[in-house]
């Protein structure tokens, strides 16, 4: 049913103790090819009183061109997963690795930059400053990273073509379609050629064929060498990765080729 | 995030919603606009004071020797008019003593001046001010003649009957026809018209063109003084202020010891220049300007708060935008300039607006009311200032609040 396509030989998979090793090195830096390496990652929050452990030792890692897809249900973690891989929050305690800095210790700026740089957002519900026109939404990350305003326009330019949106860039969001608005976002998340594009259930709020041509999108991305992350609780949508990561109860509860987690699946195993 | 970049994101958000923002504006607009237009009115009174009303009737770098201040603007009480009454008069003999010790550089007039009926035989009998002058009294007063000639140093020293009148007096006294080499009388002696004034202009609605100028020695100045050989006033003018202020203290000194003054007593004359005539003007144009302050400031706080009101509703309404932001690489610096510059271009429009506004009011006070109004070029630039300030002021708290939100919090909110 899910358009898989077979996977080409030369994009690197990591195999379980190579992974294991790189994770187990706490406080060194991990070789370059590894883009993303979490040692123990810890989050906790309070919640009036209530303290609740919503990671309780995360260890990831993942080479550069992985396209990896984080299940788990809801509760399990992968929101805050995500948000620690996005460096919209710190761990309390455990080491994040993003393209060979730490990132776990940063000030709130030094977050500001390395999402500026490193990481381009998809989100469920696009996310575009209604206002603003395509083009001048996938500027943005471009306003905050200090480039002049004419290699601004040609940089959008270039990612909005790329996501096949090269004729409707001044267009507002609401003159577009759910598919059209997500293709905005993925050109916004990619014009700062980010290390990872970072998408949160990026299919949640589209129909299942708008789905299908966003997931072809992000095959073609990773096709090309962009490493992509995808958060999501639909085992269909995350069997468009190469490795599916399940998480449950703030640990990692599987980590497998996506070859074996439709095989589970197809054999009547829970997704998570 | 670039500077023009957030003041175009601020107009466009100004252009989206423009009832409330003119709403949001209308504080800062009204106060900036009373700031302009009291200014102006201020500043055209000020000027009116000093150019045409003390201007008129004082020279510039002069004094006037009198027994009492010929202008008197505001505060003469009781008992000031009380020792002017029993002050000594100027006399004739004093102007020798004073021109004998003025310095190099100055030169001087007397005069003698009252009302009186001039009558001549092409019209009914008319008041005009009559003035007797020595010295070189059209030079200091800079009054040439429209037509005619002015007088000669011989006229001048035998005290002729040769008079130069004012256009307002020309026209009524000799309506349609040319009154140089005509006669008039005043007080039933002949005088010859040798030349006519230049235009003057005229003061609160009163004439500077209704005068008669004869020399000091001709006959009338008998009229002017009931007192025999008193004088209204000794005028001297220096080529500067520094020749003027030694030319004061000699005369000062020359008048004190023939007055036989004690060094404790104090001046029982007056020495009167523009600067001291407009002493009194100033201190109503402090209080003036200070109103004027005063009362836009509350207009202003009002705006501020205004202001501040609804950046907290923008601030609260874009959260996820904020939260967007964040995630792309904002800084809550670049969050916090972002939402200062809006607040700041919101009330600099406003500012702008009010100074428009401001410039009409003062145009339409000068065309309804006598209360003459000129723009001051620093009161523009004031009225900017104070918009941008009101803006950021008051976008503090707002943007502080939109710089600090937690990104993560941000993105959850609908």
């Amino acid at each position: 049913m899910s358009a898989v396509t077979e996977l080409p030989a030369e994009i690197a998979m990591s195999s379980a103790t190579e992974r294991g090793a790189v994770t187990a090195a706490v406080g060194q830096a991990p070789a370059s090819e590894w883009i993303i390496v979490t040692r123990g990652i810890k989050r906790n929050y309070d919640m009036g009183g209530e303290v609740v452990r919503a990671l309780r030792g995360v260890d990831i890692a993942v080479k550069r061109n992985e396209y990896v897809a984080i299940m788990g249900p809801s509760g399990s973690g992968k929101s805050t997963l995500m948000n620690m891989i996005g460096c919209l929050d710190t761990p309390n305690e455990g080491e994040y690795w993003l393209n060979g800095q730490q990132v776990s210790r940063m000030s709130d700026d030094e977050l500001a930059r390395v999402r500026n740089k490193e990481i381009g957002f998809v989100f469920q519900t696009f996310n575009l400053l209604p206002r603003a026109s395509a083009l001048a939404n996938v500027e943005l990350p471009l306003v905050y990273a200090g480039v002049p305003a004419a290699e601004r326009k040609a940089r959008a330019m270039e990612a909005l073509t790329r996501v096949q949106l090269g004729s409707r860039v001044h267009h507002k969001p609401n003159e577009l379609s759910g598919g059209q608005r997500q293709r905005v976002a993925i050109a916004r998340a990619l014009v700062n050629r980010p290390s990872i594009l970072l998408a949160d259930e990026p299919t949640g709020n589209l129909d299942s064929t708008t789905s299908e041509e966003i997931m072809r999108v992000f095959e073609e991305l990773a096709t090309q060498g962009q490493t992509v992350i995808m958060v999501t609780h639909e085992p269909d949508i995350a069997s468009h990765a190469r490795r599916v990561v399940v998480l449950k109860d703030g640990v990692v509860s599987s980590d497998e080729r996506k070859e074996q987690f439709v095989e589970r699946i197809a054999q009547g195993g829970k997704a998570h | 995030m670039p500077f023009l970049d957030a003041i175009r994101l601020a107009l466009s958000t100004i252009r989206a919603q423009k009832l409330k923002s003119f709403f949001t504006l209308l504080g800062v607009t009204i106060g900036v606009m009373f700031l302009i237009a009291v200014v102006s009115i201020v500043e055209g009174m000020s000027r009116y004071m000093e150019n045409d009303l003390v201007g008129k009737l004082l020279a510039v770098n002069s004094f006037e020797l009198r027994k009492n201040p010929n202008i008197n603007i505001g505060d003469v009480d009781e008992s000031v008019w009380m020792s002017y009454r029993k002050r000594r008069r100027i006399m004739e003999d004093d102007v020798a003593s004073v021109v004998a010790v003025l310095p190099p550089g100055t030169r001087w007039a007397m005069n003698s001046e009252d009302n009186l009926n001039v009558e001549s035989r092409y019209s009914r009998p008319r008041s005009a001010h009559v003035f007797a002058v020595g010295g070189e009294y059209l030079a200091i007063k800079k009054l040439g003649v429209e037509r005619g000639r002015v007088f000669s140093q011989q006229e001048l020293e035998r005290g002729d009957n040769v008079i130069i009148i004012g256009q307002d007096l020309q026209e009524r006294l000799f309506p349609g026809v040319d009154p140089v080499g005509r006669e008039l009388k005043m007080g039933g002696l002949p005088y010859t018209v040798i030349g006519i004034g230049d235009k003057q202009g005229s003061t609160f609605g009163v004439s500077f063109d209704n005068y008669v100028i004869a020399p000091y020695k001709a006959p009338v100045h008998r009229l002017l003084n009931r007192r025999p050989r008193v004088i209204d006033a000794v005028i001297v003018q220096a080529t500067d202020k520094v020749i003027l202020a030694d030319a004061s203290e000699r005369v000062r000194a020359v008048m004190r010891a023939r007055h036989k003054l004690h060094p404790a007593q104090p001046d029982d004359f007056s020495l009167e220049t523009p600067e001291s005539a407009l002493a009194f003007f100033n201190k109503i144009k402090q209080y003036m300007v200070l109103a004027g302050v005063a009362l836009p400031a509350l207009g202003l706080v009002v705006g501020a708060i205004v202001i501040m009101n609804i950046m907290l509703v923008a601030v609260a309404e874009r959260t996820r935008e904020i939260g967007v932001r964040k995630a792309l690489g904002a800084r809550s610096r670049d969050i916090l300039t972002q939402f200062l510059i809006e607040s700041a271009t919101l009330s600099t429009v406003g500012a702008l607006l009010g100074i428009a506004l401001g410039f009409v009011l003062a145009w339409v006070v000068t065309e309804v009311t006598p209360m003459p109004a000129s723009v001051a070029p620093w009161s523009i630039i004031v009225g900017v200032l104070v918009g941008a300030g009101t803006g950021v002021v008051s976008g503090v708290y707002p943007a502080s609040r939109a710089a600090r939100l937690d990104p993560i919090a941000a993105l959850r909110q609908e």
